[in-house]
């Protein structure tokens, strides 16, 4: 079994090292065709840019392409400085150089990575699948008999912060760094699963495609590792196959199916992305789209809206906050499954639920505050709302909050702050569910009167940080805005001490101050608060 | 203002302290010779087995005790002058005190083996018991194999703690199946194929004659009443606990196996309190024991001493009987009481029922005659203390018990279910017709 597992390593290391060296590899080469059709689709109307950049590119043959996107990004510079000089405003260059890059990439590779797609797919995601399955799946026997196996959690060097942990975390933060601000890195990706694409959308592959069929087949495999590890757990599998299930068929499928069916609104749209963590769904851009795309753009557009201001915080009442953050959420989805080997790391100090409260609220506060500036300007067809440019309010939050909060942060730092940065610090959804949670909601972890032994297990491996055992020892219910219902508290703990449930409201927060669990007529006192 | 002085910062200790300091404005002084700060000595297992790391045993953060004004002294009492109210401490110093709480926990029980002193030979109970297990048995090319001598609770941890680091582990218990003092016969065989399941080789009906040491008198080996002799490196002593109170023998504190105190948690001397391990009632408290070395008594008799000593003066009321326990990957809770056979009262008769798959099994106790519900045990299946609780106060019989069983079931959201096989096994055994009611919210949360 050890043996197995350890050639599953070697497998996975192999296809995950093919995987990190393809951005550095591949030559390309962009026939005039190609640049012309480009040059259209990109809208580019700078006769000087055009000139600069053919001269430069067509027909010429590149190795690597390091140099590719401060070529773009020097041509685009010349033209534009000529052109504001001669305020001709509408020929400037808007295309981002790395926008740019990456197109061109797509467009002109040629050699062994594009021509042979499916054969460095398996090399690739293929070798990084079997061989992560080689290695999780003979768990069923080395974990022993089914029950909790946390053993040697804080000895190894991948989920005690040491220097595994350290690699991890550099890899994924680059990995969202490429994917977010260099994609032209990521063109050598978009060729492996163009065909996956293609058979599902029609188009070929851009790096969101990769990224979301990357999170789909990490997901799915470290499911596989849930499920053996919580095998004795029923909440856990059906949690588990839920999230899978929701990130699958409606973050990815649903959407690629929308594009290749080409309805009247034919941008794909994640269904279950609620507002405010679905922060762009207000843009005018993005509401200019729905409009404009028919019956199905306005079914899009009231879904939305019903979603955020009914759906959410009903089920919240009824379910708690676990109902998205654990059971449909794309982000928790990821957190759960990939992020279950870093859960314990998340603070549980008093100074870090202080500052998740003031994070956490300022996201949600900007996003609303953000909103209202876009509808605003959207109503009153205005880009200036008292004075600021709505498009930067926008810009800053897509920056800050999207892309290196949730993305950079939320994901990458995974193996050292824990699985649920985003969720916990960041997300403007969450801070929204959590008021419902906290104030109006059947939801609660109860404690089991008085058989808490104080051991910690429960906070160790509370993934939002929750000192559980501070309520559990004094034998209070957990009502805590940032839980997710993850259950894992219920499952750690020895004794039996904790059930998620969703009961009356009347007695869910229990202030229990004396003898607990001691001299019947005060139990029953401190039952009736 | 009036100085409370606690020995010892175990969970009783330092629930005193901290429902003092809720209650008082008293200054408050915990003198331990342990540890810096209270950790929870059940925690004390999982460092070991890498689940938590020994700072997530604490459940206050070190902040906690400045700002509660709870000062905390490093020392080891070695005496207490109650004429004087002054205590000497190991390294000179003295302390006064206006009142004081003795909250010195247990010691492990060493039965005077021969070899029971050596090095490689120790028992698990504080901080520093962890860490001589980490130097004595970090991996299982240092330790080859360990002997765990004494069946109990703390026995079957050992085994389960050497086991999460692949160390083969011989368990030598001296009664002819686990636990069977406590449980009854079916529970008791349950947990000794478990056991087996976990490659721990149990040995029933055996005990230690002596440990042997190496050249180095290092333990090397221990010889059992079968005429064994194992090869080890490490043997745990885990025949049980008993008061940490030698320190006491001439403080004219009375002392039985452990301090000797009232209802109200007082000793023969004013104004000097014993809570936890080491308080030892005149009589046990219903069907408790005189000393109970159990968690939640020990918390329990700080919240009772705390308001005592801040002028509510409360008698010590454990009230119903409930525990709960793990044994490898078995939880067991137990509600009332629920005596071995051997233990058992003359009324008593039990219900047993096992699922024929799953290491699940319960085990009800009542009246012979009345029928009354007096406890339950058990194995695989949580239970809601407060239902339980409840039904004792309310003496209902066990027919209540298992019609509404389904109120009580305190399992995970989406587990299987197991009140409907338990019913019917009870039906057919007792020729009843009880159908098991739905949960019910109402019945749950009302305090009838």
């Amino acid at each position: 079994m050890k043996a197995i597992q350890n050639i599953g390593i070697v497998i996975f290391l192999i296809g995950l090292s093919i995987f990190g060296a393809l951005p550095f590899l591949g030559n390309f080469k962009l026939d005039q065709n190609a640049f012309d059709e480009m040059i259209t689709n990109q809208g580019i109307k700078s006769e000087i840019f055009i000139e600069d950049l053919k001269n430069k590119l067509v027909d010429k043959e590149f190795s690597g392409f390091q140099s590719l996107a401060p070529m773009v990004a020097e041509s685009i510079e010349k033209a534009n400085n000529f052109h504001t000089k001669n305020k001709e405003w509408g020929k400037k260059v808007y295309v981002g150089s790395d926008d740019l890059a990456t197109s061109i990439r797509k467009k002109s590779g040629y050699g062994f990575i594009p021509e042979n797609k499916g054969l460095m797919w398996l090399l690739t995601f293929g070798l990084g699948i079997i061989g992560a399955l080689m290695f999780i799946i003979p768990q069923v026997v080395t974990l022993g008999k089914k029950g909790i196996k946390n053993d040697g959690i804080y000895h190894q060097s991948s989920t005690n912060q040491g220097w595994i942990a350290w690699l991890v975390f550099i890899f994924l933060v680059s990995f969202y760094l490429v994917l977010y601000f260099k994609s032209e890195y990521a063109v050598n990706w978009t060729y492996l699963v163009d065909p996956i694409s293609e058979s599902l959308s029609g188009n070929l592959a851009g790096h969101w495609f990769v990224y979301g069929f990357m999170y789909c087949v990490v997901m799915t495999v470290m499911a596989v590792r849930m499920y053996i590890k919580y095998r004795h757990n029923m909440y856990q599998m059906v949690r588990t196959t839920s999230v899978l299930f929701f990130q699958i068929v409606f973050a990815f499928l649903i959407p690629e199916i929308m594009v290749r069916l080409q309805l009247s609104y034919s941008k794909g749209y994640d269904f279950k992305n609620a507002f405010p963590l679905d922060y762009d769904f207000f843009f005018n851009w993005n509401l200019k789209e729905l409009i404009a795309g028919g019956g199905l753009g306005l079914f899009i557009l009231v879904w939305g809206i019903v979603l955020t201001v009914v759906i959410v915080p009903v089920m919240v009442y009824f379910f708690g906050k676990r109902w998205y953050c654990s059971w449909v959420c794309g982000c928790g989805g990821l957190a759960e499954t990939l992020g279950d080997p870093y859960r314990q790391h998340s603070n549980k100090s008093l100074f870090s639920w202080k500052v998740e409260r003031w994070l956490i609220h300022g996201v949600l506060l900007f996003a609303v505050v953000m909103t209202g500036f876009t509808l605003y300007g959207f109503f009153a067809e205005t880009s200036t709302v008292l004075g600021i440019k709505v498009q930067s309010i926008m810009n800053t939050y897509s920056f800050l909050i999207g892309a290196i909060f949730a993305g950079v942060i939320g994901t990458g730092f995974y193996p050292i702050f824990g699985n649920r940065v985003w969720c916990r610090f960041g997300c403007p959804l969450a801070a929204y569910l959590g008021f419902v949670q906290r104030f109006k909601s059947r939801f609660r972890i109860t404690t089991n009167g008085g058989q808490c032994i104080s051991c910690g297990n429960c906070s160790t491996y509370c993934e939002q940080g929750i000192d559980v055992r501070a309520y559990a020892q004094k034998g209070e219910n957990i009502v805590r805005s940032s839980c997710v219902g993850c259950g894992v508290c219920s499952a750690v703990c020895p004794r039996g001490v904790l059930k998620l449930e969703n009961g009356p409201e009347a007695g869910r927060i229990n202030p229990t101050q004396v003898l607990l669990g001691n001299d019947v007529d005060l139990m029953e006192l401190v039952n009736n608060k | 203002m009036e100085n409370i002085v606690i020995i010892g910062n175990g969970i009783a200790g330092v629930t005193a302290a901290r429902h003092i300091r809720k209650n008082s404005d008293k200054k408050i002084t915990i003198v331990s010779s342990e540890t810096d700060y209270f950790f929870s000595r059940t925690a004390l297992m999982y460092v070991y087995m890498g689940h938590m790391k020994f700072e997530h045993t604490q459940p206050y953060e070190n902040w906690f005790w400045k700002k509660n004004r709870i000062d905390l002294v490093k020392g080891f009492v070695n005496t207490v002058d109650h004429e004087n109210k002054k205590l000497t401490l190991a390294d000179g110093g003295h302390i006064k005190y206006d009142k004081l709480i003795i909250a010195t926990g247990s010691k492990p029980n060493k039965f005077g083996w021969p070899g029971q002193d050596l090095p490689g030979v120790q028992g698990l109970y504080s901080k520093q018991d962890l860490d001589q297990l980490e130097a004595n048995a970090p991996d299982n090319k240092t330790c080859k194999h360990a002997v765990i001598v004494g069946g109990g609770l703390i026995g079957i941890e050992m085994a389960e703690m050497l086991r999460s680091r692949k160390i083969p582990v011989t368990f030598l218990v001296r009664e002819t199946s686990f636990w069977n003092g406590v449980l009854p016969k079916g529970e008791s065989a349950m947990i000794n194929e478990h056991i087996l399941e976990h490659h721990i080789d149990l040995r029933l009906e055996t005990n230690l004659v002596e440990i042997i040491a190496d050249e180095n008198g290092r333990a090397k080996a221990v010889t059992t009443d079968k005429g064994d002799t194992i090869a080890c490196s490490v043997v745990g002593l885990t025949a049980g606990v008993s008061p940490n109170v030698a320190f006491l023998k001439d403080s004219g504190i009375e002392l039985g196996r452990g301090v000797k105190v009232n209802r109200f948690l007082e000793t023969n001397i004013p104004d000097i309190y014993a809570i936890g391990d080491c308080a030892e009632q005149h009589e046990g408290i219903g069907q408790r024991r005189p000393i109970e070395a159990v968690w939640y008594t020990g918390r329990m008799m700080g919240e009772t001493v705390a308001q005592t000593i801040c002028g509510n003066k409360i008698e010590y009321k454990p009230g119903h009987w409930f525990n709960s326990a793990k044994f490898l990957d078995l939880e067991y809770q137990t509600y009332g009481w629920v005596f071995s056979e051997r233990g058992m009262k003359e009324n008593e008769q039990h219900f047993h029922w096992r699922d024929d798959k799953e290491k699940i099994c319960v085990t009800v106790a009542f009246d012979k005659k009345t029928k009354e519900f007096l406890g339950i045990n058990t194995f695989g299946i949580r239970m809601r203390h407060q239902i339980f609780d409840r039904w004792l106060t309310e003496k209902r019989d066990v027919n209540h018990v298992m019609e509404y069983l389904k109120d009580a079931n305190f399992d995970p959201e989406f587990y299987s279910k197991y009140e409907s096989k338990i019913v019917s096994k009870f039906n057919a055994e007792f020729g009843t017709n009880i159908l098991p009611k739905k949960k019910s919210w109402k019945r749950i949360f009302s305090n009838a």
